[in-house]
């Protein structure tokens, strides 16, 4: 088992406009992102788990082979900038997706 | 046509600033145009709702003369994006301020300079709002109405390629843009010159946050931009930089809700067939973008209103004991200044805490909740006035400061305080309460424009 940060080249959050945050994880190698997307740890169960989010609250997961890259987008809980927002650029929501285990 | 066309985006966002190394190494390299974009919803609705700029006056002019002398020497135009931020009229006026007082230090240029406005009327969405021809973006739910659009301290929209082109015909060599989709004033030079829109406006969403698409990325370097008929070519000003495949395709995702497709002012693109190639050097070059125009054309309404004042504190906590314990000792202290202020309605006001070190980047989210060995408390009171919210705040911190917690040792002082005052009245704050899309018969007719002069 390896943990996801260890595997991806490049994993981070950031708003895609006020009211969505968006997570990016980049693999650099063609059989390290195959081995993330066929492990089928990135699903919709596990993520709704790790971000306490409803089904309602995904937007998408996206599997985006010519980029080696995978995109989880999500509703945010409190909109960008206003009363009791944590991460105005959410920036900063990507640390729990690091930690995910890939067989 | 010409067989290429070339444009220099000098940084990531107006005011951020760029080497004087790499704007030249720009120069020298025989750009068409320069295109810089001013504007982001990053930083949260205060911008647009208080009508204030994202960068201090000072930096704004740092760049903005060295671009405007650039394009004058070389005889290119120059495009601004999203004029002082958000992109209103206010902040339109403010960036004027600013080209004025440049123009009359340096009399001998004297650029024909347009202003395009992004400003919408309450009328003209209200009528669209009765046609139904307004609906929520992004937000599961934001409902609009007149009370709403009468609390909003204005209404933005973003435009397209279409009223740029305008200007542009009308022979403008620096232009003003309001509020526009970022990728737009970059597409427009690429679609002026006849080149495919797909590849502009691609290329558009590339350059507009200068070298962040670059390893290493920053906003504030230059990046140049090459459309062909078939593709386009991106590489840094700066040799410290390169363009790799990665970071190129990596750019595309950013920001985006999808990986590949991508939203704008009548316009989606469709970036799931583009190829990158490394070429030799730190040059990146891109082919097989999509674009169709969409039907209705559709524009970004953007607004915000005010919706509390706040008064924050930030305050340190060392002591292992009160570490242990500092949720519940701040609720207790919630309880308390709520008991102190009987008079006053509880919904007139709202006590927050956030425990840096523990969990305040994700609150209820954090997988790790342990607290290191000390933690930066951050409280704030949100409530209807900034007197009340002050008034509030002072007693959350003289009673923190105070609190008798269970097993305490330290009966001195709860808080180490970094500054005196503690206090800081910060203002109002505000929510993004539109952020809609309009469906809109001509894309240009909204965004009217005119000449300008100092």
């Amino acid at each position: 088992m390896d943990r996801l940060v260890d595997l991806a080249q490049m994993l981070r959050s950031k708003n895609s406009g006020p009211f969505l945050i968006t997570l990016d994880v980049f693999f650099s190698e063609e059989a390290v992102y195959r081995r993330v997307v066929d492990s089928g740890v990135i699903s919709e169960a596990n993520i709704l788990k790790l971000y306490h989010l409803d089904a309602s609250d995904l937007c998408g997961i996206y599997f985006f082979d010519a980029a080696l890259g995978i995109k989880i987008t999500y509703h945010r809980a409190v909109s960008s900038g206003t009363c009791g927002d944590r991460d105005v650029y959410g920036a900063q929501q990507h640390a729990p997706l690091m930690e995910l285990l890939i067989p | 046509m010409k067989r290429e066309v070339k444009v220099l985006s000098p940084c990531g966002i107006l005011g951020y600033g760029f080497p004087d190394a790499s704007f030249a190494a720009g120069l020298a390299d025989s750009p068409d145009a320069i295109v810089v974009d001013a504007g982001s919803t990053d930083a949260g609705p205060h911008k647009l709702g208080a009508k204030t700029a994202i960068v201090s006056r000072r930096a704004a002019k740092k760049d903005l003369v060295r671009i405007i002398l650039g394009g004058w020497s070389l005889k290119i135009p120059v495009i601004i994006g999203s004029a002082g931020g958000s992109g209103g009229k206010t902040h339109i006026e403010w960036t004027m301020g600013i080209i004025a007082e440049i123009l009359k230090e340096n009399p001998d240029v004297q650029p024909k300079t347009a202003i395009i406005f992004s400003d919408i009327p309450n009328e003209v969405i209200l009528a669209k709002l009765g046609e139904g021809k307004v609906r929520c973006l992004d937000a599961k739910v934001l409902p609009l109405d007149a009370k709403i659009l009468s609390e909003t301290t204005g209404v933005v929209a973003q435009m397209g390629v279409e009223p740029i082109l305008r200007v542009m015909e009308a022979g403008a060599d620096l232009i003003v843009c309001g509020r526009a989709y970022d990728p737009s004033p970059f597409a427009a030079i690429g679609i002026h010159a006849g080149f495919d829109p797909a590849l502009s406006y691609h290329l558009g969403k590339v350059l507009e946050c200068g070298a962040l698409c670059c390893n290493p990325g920053t906003t504030k370097d230059c990046m140049m931009g090459v459309l062909y008929e078939d593709c386009f070519e991106v590489y840094p000003c700066d040799p410290k930089r390169k363009c790799t495949t990665l970071s190129v395709a990596a750019h595309t995702f950013y920001e985006k809700d999808h990986p590949y497709i991508l939203h704008g002012p009548g316009i989606a693109m469709d970036l799931s067939g583009c190829s990158f190639t490394q070429l030799t050097g730190n040059r990146v070059r891109v082919g097989g973008s999509k674009l169709a125009a969409t039907d209705p054309y559709t524009i970004k309404l953007e607004g915000a209103r005010k919706v509390a004042y706040r008064t924050f504190v930030v305050a340190g906590v060392r002591d292992p004991i009160l570490i242990s314990q500092i949720e519940e000792v701040e609720a207790l202290v919630t309880e308390s200044v709520c008991e102190q202020y009987r008079d006053i309605d509880k919904s007139d006001y709202t006590i927050n805490f956030l425990n840096y070190g523990k969990n305040a980047v994700m609150g209820s989210l954090e997988p790790t909740p342990v607290p290191g060995h000390e933690l930066c408390v951050v409280f704030e009171v949100l409530a209807k006035s900034q007197e009340l919210s002050a008034a509030i705040c002072s007693s959350v911190r003289s009673t923190f400061m105070h609190y008798g917690y269970e097993g305490r040792k330290s009966t001195a002082g709860n808080l180490a305080f970094p500054f005196a005052p503690s206090d800081v009245e910060f203002g109002a704050v505000y929510e993004f309460s539109v952020y809609h899309l309009m469906e809109i018969d001509d894309p240009v007719s909204l965004f009217g424009w005119q000449w300008w002069r100092p």
